[in-house]
């Protein structure tokens, strides 16, 4: 018997007084197989699941179950999916959007928060999570007086053990401040350098006050990652300072901004960490379907897409599945992979999320960047 | 170990492996008898801090091994694709046979010229800049021989087979310690080997990883040494087994685990405990005393 079928093989005058033991009694959502049942208690009118799993209506119904004010609804997903949602409640034809007061999983984003449903077969990796033994790496707040941009901040991790005699490779990160709050990028490199799954790195952290703008193959922004900021940290300090030790992350519009700074400055970034990238294209014309933002995205797409070239040498690319971009990415890969470079694609059931991001991060920077865990032997 | 080879110490001590941490206390376990570390990675970082030239030598050699590196694993990327293209084929048994041959002979074939090209390297690089022939170098080498004289072995400690084979190189520790029996083991182990093969069936990034770092020491021919091999080895998957013993062969593969001691005289093995070789019948067996051939330690 499924869990909901406790409640709806009572008789309907009995099933009222049942609902507070039942809901006592078990995890919401509850997760039975691939089946995922989303129930919300209370009066209204009209309950919908808001979720963002592309391919799926992104509003569905919940069903009131008579004699009760329980309101149910059942997925059926895949194993391993993560599904972020929200619930809509409405009342007197009005909507509220509302976590879902019976799930205490949550995921952050700049946005605000969401209400995650973990699929069977999904576990949260025990690496996001601060490990005591891990010897946490420094952080630090520089200002670049940018030529192009102005003064503007940017985030540095220090691995623990950073000593000035050595020399280590060097990440940037898009929207890294965000990888830090909202994908426990810190905790993930402290971790990986712990277990020896990567290097030691330095790391910057970027953020932008209009990433839309300037990720969006936008000169001003390769000036100043490829030709003011990398060049200042290199100068400043321990960086090996070869193409081979430098890598650009970043997701969805930071993926763009990634790609087009590496297709800006051929042979100067070996590697790239592109995550849910936004890269939008057409196959006829040039008029796309995601609005005026993706424009200029749109003619370096068709652009690159016309006559790839190789931007760097390493690429690590990871999409969703839930996620409307799956297609755009699926069809980059091999143009990719044609051009020489290596590649490396993961899809995951997920959508287009930061913990998403987050769970592909292990093995794209461990791809990126092997750490000394082949090289040491106690 | 140091008890069987009646060796009452002091004995000198490798560390190196452990970079940073090297000599510190606890770093490795109390061998039961006096010992003296020799410090050879901070006494490298002295040296080439020391000689702006040799340093600057050095760092390019280790990028160009570096790269190296990285186009070795390219091809063979593109040379394992073709063994795992042999095992999903459907044809004759024959003829699936003599292509997996041909697929794990360019394997081979890429790892001798990797093999090969890493050696090439070194030697020009000693032969032109002469580290131990060098002012920066002078000094410790006196230290070191000092510090050894009163020794009865040495002992090497694992860590971080990279760091450990090329402090142990530039110093030419081996030699440094003439007759004296040699006790190793993991990484220092590795070291003493006529080529470094690192392996980890389950990395982060998922696929299985088998490749030659380098050429090693020298000093154990013919022996591949595994540590660790149950926790990074699929040892209970016999094409596995088999196709690293393959890979290898003549060499013998030997999973060094916790425990496990193998005494080489000569360049033969003389004694063995607990060690167990990978076979091309995908099993495991005990190892066994070998014939005679060249070298002269006991590594552990």
């Amino acid at each position: 018997m499924t869990a909901l079928g406790e409640l709806t093989r009572l008789p309907v005058g009995s099933r009222g007084g049942a609902v507070d033991a039942w809901i006592r009694g078990h995890k919401f959502p509850i997760v039975e197989d691939k089946r995922i049942t989303f129930v919300w208690r209370g009066d209204a009118d009209a309950v919908h699941l808001r979720h963002w799993v592309y391919g799926l209506p992104s509003s569905q119904s919940l069903a009131k179950l008579d004699g009760t004010n329980v309101w149910h609804l059942t997925l059926e997903l895949p194993s391993g999916s993560r599904v972020e949602y929200k619930l809509e409640i409405v009342r007197g034809g009005r909507g509220e959007w509302l976590e879902d007061p019976l799930n205490p999983n949550r995921a952050r984003d700049p946005f605000g928060a969401n209400s995650v449903a973990h699929g069977s077969g999904y576990r949260a990796p025990d690496w996001i999570e601060p490990d005591p033994e891990a010897k946490p790496g420094g952080t630090d707040e520089i200002v670049v007086d940018s030529k192009v941009f102005g003064r503007r901040g940017v985030g540095m991790y220090l691995p623990a053990r950073y000593k000035k005699t050595r020399r280590y490779p060097l990440l940037v990160v898009h929207d890294g401040h965000d990888y830090v709050r909202y994908a426990s990028l810190k905790t993930i490199l402290d971790n990986l350098i712990h277990r020896r799954e990567i290097p030691d790195l330095v790391v910057a952290l970027t953020s932008s006050p209009n990433r839309l703008g300037e990720y969006a193959d936008d000169e001003r922004h390769a000036q100043f990652i490829a030709d003011e900021l990398v060049p200042l940290l290199e100068s400043r300090m321990a960086i090996e300072g070869r193409p081979q030790g430098r890598c650009l992350m970043g997701a969805s519009f930071g993926a763009v901004a990634a790609l087009t700074t590496a297709w800006r400055r051929p042979g100067m970034f070996g590697k790239l960490l592109l995550q849910s990238g936004s890269f939008a294209f057409t196959d006829i014309g040039d008029r796309n379907h995601r609005g005026p933002l993706f424009d200029p995205i749109v003619q370096f797409m068709n652009k690159f897409r016309a006559d790839p070239q190789p931007v760097s040498e390493r690429i690590f690319v990871s999409v969703g599945t839930y996620e409307s971009l799956i297609y755009e990415n699926r069809s980059l890969v091999p143009l990719l992979r044609g051009t020489g470079m290596e590649v490396r694609y993961v899809e995951s059931r997920d959508g287009h999320n930061w913990e998403n991001w987050r769970d592909r991060l292990r093995e794209g920077l461990s791809w990126l960047f092997p750490g000394p865990l082949l090289l040491v032997y106690e | 170990m140091l008890r069987e080879l009646s060796v009452k110490g002091p004995v000198a001590m490798v560390t190196a492996g452990w970079q940073e941490r090297e000599g510190e206390p606890g770093v490795v376990a109390d061998p039961g008898v006096p010992v003296v570390d020799l410090a050879l990675h901070r006494r490298a970082d002295e040296v080439l801090a020391g000689d702006r030239e040799l340093a600057t030598a050095y760092k390019a050699r280790q990028v160009k091994l570096k790269l190296m590196q990285d186009f070795y694993r390219v091809r063979l990327d593109h040379a394992e694709a073709s063994l795992r293209a042999v095992q999903v084929r459907s044809a004759p048994a024959d003829v699936l046979a003599e292509e997996w041959a041909a697929s794990l002979e360019l394997v081979r074939y890429i790892d001798r010229d990797h093999l090969v090209r890493c050696r090439a390297v070194h030697q020009e690089f000693d032969a032109k800049y002469k580290p131990r022939e060098r002012f920066a170098m002078s000094k410790h080498l006196a230290e070191l021989k000092a510090v050894i004289a009163p020794t009865d072995a040495l002992v090497i400690a694992g860590g971080h087979v990279a760091v450990l084979l090329n402090r142990l190189a530039l110093f030419g520790a081996i030699a440094l310690v003439g007759d004296r029996p040699i006790v190793a083991w993991s990484a220092g182990a590795m070291a003493l080997t006529e080529r470094v093969v690192l392996f980890h069936d389950d990395p982060p990034h998922g696929k299985a990883i088998s490749e030659i770092l380098d050429a090693g020491l020298g000093l154990v021919p013919g022996l591949v040494v595994l540590p660790g091999a149950r926790s990074r080895l699929r040892l209970e998957d016999s094409s596995r087994v088999t196709e690293f013993a393959e890979r290898y062969t003549p060499a013998a593969c030997v999973a060094l685990d916790r425990g496990t001691r193998v005494w080489i005289d000569k360049g033969r093995i003389v004694k063995a405990d607990q060690a167990k070789r990978l076979t091309d019948s995908g099993v495991l067996s005990p190892v066994e005393r070998e014939r005679p051939e060249r070298g002269k330690t006991q590594p552990s």
